[in-house]
């Protein structure tokens, strides 16, 4: 039960683990992405990314600026101008 | 011939020289691998947002409605060309084949009765673009504020770029830089980025993807984002390829310097032998006369 998760910027490659759910603020509204979502495409506002590596766990957040989001069968993959 | 003395000075002179050209390519060489680091992180980020800029491009139709970034202005009259150079010398031929290669076309363009505009990008091209285009310089981006080129100065030098295209300054941009084939070979390399050509991607699998707002909205939020990639990447490559340069002109410089320091005491050498006979026979000549 886990889903890659991939943060990327320009300059680096932040973040690539399984992780068990991830929240994204969505421009059309926050959405939260488990294993084997449908692939989906989205821009992302600017906010916050709460990473949960365990199920009950406390989140991981990432403040996120100019981002995009985008579910294959692969994963979650979230491409961010900035990363805070 | 000179004298011991001017001789000596003149080794020494060679050799400073040397000291100099030899730490600035220890130094070149540290910066290469770090920039050759920086040019490797970057690259993820790269790809997927090409991936995903040709699979929504690929996907749209080309209309009025079209981001203008990807439809272009209709017109193919003004061309920009952005030319990104270094700060600094000691690169050998690094920048001036970065120039060479935007006057080349500069000149092309000019030949097919096109209106030419250059922005400049680093301290290094500006006097040689500005004495043989002196009126289309219309403006220069200053990098010397900072040690090396980000993401930063990527975001603005795409601000003004863009800026420009929206109050219809240009209708074409092309980007010139020094792409990195190795520490010997930079190529200096033109690249399209206004209108911005939409790249080639393999369509991964036939899975329906949703789009969320939908396909035109995202593609014109990402296209900026794309084109300032494309600087980004244009600006590390040249960072990459500058210090690939330096590294090599100072290799020949150190080797040069060597080569002249080794010539030079010879020369000293021999005069110095002669010098010494010459006072040797004078002293036998002295004593014969006795």
């Amino acid at each position: 039960m886990s889903l890659l998760f991939e943060l990327v910027t320009p300059a680096r490659l932040v973040l690539s683990e399984n992780v068990y759910q991830v929240v994204v603020p969505g421009t059309e509204g926050e959405f939260g992405v488990l294993e084997g979502h449908a692939p989906f495409t989205t821009t992302v506002k600017d906010g916050v990314i709460r990473v949960w590596r365990t199920p009950g766990g406390a989140p991981e957040e990432f403040t996120v600026k100019g981002g995009f989001a985008e579910v294959s069968a692969r994963g979650l993959t979230v491409l961010a101008e900035h990363v805070g | 011939m000179a004298s011991l003395k001017e001789l000596k000075g003149r080794i020494n002179s060679v050799k400073s020289t040397q000291k100099i050209t030899k730490a600035k390519q220890m130094v070149a060489a540290a910066k290469l691998r770090k920039a050759q680091a920086a040019a490797e992180a970057a690259r993820p980020y790269a790809l997927r947002l090409a991936s995903v800029v040709g699979s929504l491009a690929s996907r749209v139709t080309l209309s009025e409605a079209s981001p203008r970034l990807l439809a272009g202005t209709g017109r193919d009259q003004v061309h920009l060309l952005v030319v990104a150079n270094s700060d600094r010398g000691l690169c050998g031929a690094f920048n001036a084949n970065i120039v060479k290669a935007a006057k080349l076309k500069a000149r092309d363009l000019a030949a097919e009765g096109k209106t030419v505009l250059f922005y400049l990008v680093g301290r290094k091209g500006r006097a040689p673009l500005r004495r043989d285009f002196p009126k289309a310089i219309l403006d220069t981006f200053d990098t010397t504020g900072v040690r090396e080129p980000g993401y930063a100065e990527a975001e603005a030098i795409a601000a003004e770029v863009l800026a420009l295209y929206d109050a219809g300054k240009f209708d074409v941009a092309h980007l010139f830089y020094g792409k990195f084939k190795s520490a010997l070979v930079q190529e200096p390399t033109e690249q399209q980025i206004v209108p911005v050509p939409t790249p080639t991607v393999a369509v991964t699998d036939g899975a329906v993807v949703e789009y969320e707002p939908d396909e035109e909205t995202i593609l014109a939020e990402l296209l900026p984002r794309y084109l300032r990639n494309q600087i980004f990447g244009a600006l590390l490559e040249n960072v990459a390829s500058e210090q690939g340069a330096s590294m090599t002109a100072m290799d020949n410089a150190t080797r040069n310097a060597g080569e002249l320091i080794k010539k030079l005491t010879i020369q000293y050498n021999r005069s110095r032998q002669a010098a010494i006979t010459t006072e040797l026979i004078e002293i036998i000549a002295g004593a014969e006369a006795l």
